[in-house]
């Protein structure tokens, strides 16, 4: 019993971006589709343990939740405004074949990363709505307490319905700017995932996969769009170094992981991906950070990397997007090809003295210069400044090893 | 459809020109504020429109006690005050936030765009 509840539950959990898209789609309102999906798993924990899962979930639950909204809006609409609205702006046209289940999902991931919501609340929202997480869990994820989390949620829904926030793939002359943010909410999505930032599991695995997940659907329904290609070559190159990436609790840098234990497939993928990206020729800030990932990826072992090639590529990326992050990181590379001296020039001058990063960088690159007592001083600044086990770990050990 | 208010913040010190600076750019954004008024109104998004007079015209009334409190002045002493502002008609937040652009262009100030409830 036990068990098939757990069962129903992941099922839930799997439909739930469809299922709430499609409902908010029909009905116009995020708080009914959520209601009539609640209602919709109730029904689903009532009778699939006993009856078995239907051959079709997601179609059984869309069913029961759009029979539950029916009947709920009839009900009251005599008394609520809101309700009365949802009734008369009530969309029953029929599923298109060309698969209008997941252009509703495209629909509500725009909504929920609209550019007049706060940047917080839209990645809450995406996580909420679509990934079907559940507001403990998200509040978890950004080490908030759940009541905050769950007002910012609530205030986002209810800015959502009063300003008309439309369910829309905007026009295709703003839809560069708009996806834009979109990706800015996966990519945030996945590396709180891929290094958090408090001091639980320094990885979730859950939300990685999460922001991978919600990227192929985007990627699926936008497959022209080469910078949602980037942006899923990217993920899944990163995410194929995840289980090589921490070892005994210490964060692995790049060039001390085991290759052998990087997920072959996903690496093929990305490849894949970026040399689509190369076809299109549309170059963009993540497709060419999937191609740095394509580089290290594709060197048997670290020293055989092709660091000039790693140095072009961020010289392209500075000139899209010239921010001192892009410097630092380009900085790393500089440091392979030219010397640790070059590159630590390069980083003192950048103003990122707020940044783990940053402390990490000067660290290694003054321990490699044999001024061990600087370093000493930077990996000092660089554990103060993150919370994450595994980092500090790694930090504390390189520390050590100084004479 | 929903109303949105959409207000123009800006300081509260004005000079002979307003906030604009000089003659020829006042007179440059009231040609524009007219013009931007005329398409709201071809194209069906009017409600109404205004600009107010400085923040220091300003008086508050208090009629919650048995006989109102008269004050002069603004209700909040603040160095940006609400300058003027158009209510509009729009089928949803992505076209007022479009309408906003334009007339911020076009009056030169900053834009809040605010829904209306829908109870009245």
């Amino acid at each position: 019993m036990k068990d098939a509840t757990a069962a129903v539950e992941r099922v839930f959990r799997e439909e739930y971006g469809r299922l709430i898209a499609s409902l908010a789609r029909r009905f116009g309102d995020i708080g009914i589709a959520e209601e009539a999906a609640g209602e919709a798993l109730v029904a689903a924990l009532e009778r699939w343990p006993e009856f078995g899962i239907p051959a079709n979930p997601g179609g059984w639950l869309t069913t029961v939740a759009g029979n539950r909204a029916i009947d709920r809006i009839r009900r009251e609409n005599q008394r609520d405004a809101k309700h009365q609205a949802a009734f008369m702006s009530y969309d029953d046209t029929p599923h298109e074949p060309t698969g209008p289940v997941e252009d509703d999902r495209l629909r509500l991931l725009f909504t929920c990363c609209h550019p007049s919501l706060a940047p917080e609340a839209r990645i809450a929202l995406t996580l909420r709505l679509l990934g079907g997480l559940t507001v403990p869990e998200i509040a978890q994820a950004f080490l908030v307490p759940e009541t905050t989390m769950a007002q910012r949620i609530t205030r986002a829904k209810q800015k959502i319905a009063s300003a008309k926030v439309p369910y829309r793939v905007p026009e295709t002359a703003d839809l560069p700017e708009r996806l834009g943010g979109v990706l800015t909410v996966l990519f945030l999505v996945f590396n709180e995932g891929y290094l958090a930032t408090g001091d639980g599991d320094p990885v979730r695995a859950e939300l990685t996969a999460e922001a991978i997940r919600l990227t192929r659907i985007l990627r699926r329904l936008l497959p022209e769009e080469p910078e949602v290609t980037g942006l899923l070559g990217l993920l899944v190159l990163t995410e194929a170094r995840r289980e090589a990436r921490v070892r005994n609790g210490q964060l692995v840098p790049l060039d001390e992981q085991d290759r052998a234990g990087w997920n072959h497939a996903l690496i093929d993928e990305g490849h894949n991906l970026v040399r689509e990206c190369l076809t299109i020729n549309r170059p963009g800030r993540y497709q060419i950070l999937a191609a740095i990932n394509a580089v290290h990826t594709d060197a048997p072992t670290a020293p055989d990397t092709d660091w000039s090639q790693v140095v072009a590529l961020y010289d392209q990326l500075t000139r899209l997007d010239p921010s001192p992050i892009v410097a630092l990181n380009r900085a790393v590379a500089v440091a392979e090809l030219d010397g640790p001296d070059v590159a630590l020039a390069l980083v003192d001058r950048l103003p990122l003295t707020g940044y783990h990063a940053w402390h990490a960088t000067r660290a290694d690159l003054l321990r490699r210069l044999g001024r061990s007592s600087e370093a000493k001083e930077a990996y000092d600044a660089a554990i103060a400044a993150t919370q994450n086990s595994a980092e500090r770990a790694y930090l504390s050990r390189k520390r050590g090893q100084l004479v | 459809m929903t109303h949105y208010l959409l207000a123009v913040h800006g300081p509260a010190e004005m000079d002979e020109f307003g906030t604009y600076g000089s003659k020829e750019e006042m007179e440059a954004a009231f040609a524009a504020t007219g013009a931007f008024n005329d398409k709201l109104r071809a194209e069906g998004y009017w409600v109404f429109a205004g600009g107010l007079s400085p923040a220091s015209t300003a008086t508050v009334v208090d009629g919650q006690g048995a006989t109102p409190v008269v004050t002069d002045g603004p209700y909040l002493e603040t160095k940006e005050v609400l300058g003027g502002f158009w209510v509009i008609d729009a089928p949803d937040l992505d076209v007022a936030l479009k309408l906003a652009a334009e007339g911020s262009k076009a009056c030169r100030g900053k834009v809040e765009v605010r829904p209306f409830d829908g109870l009245a």
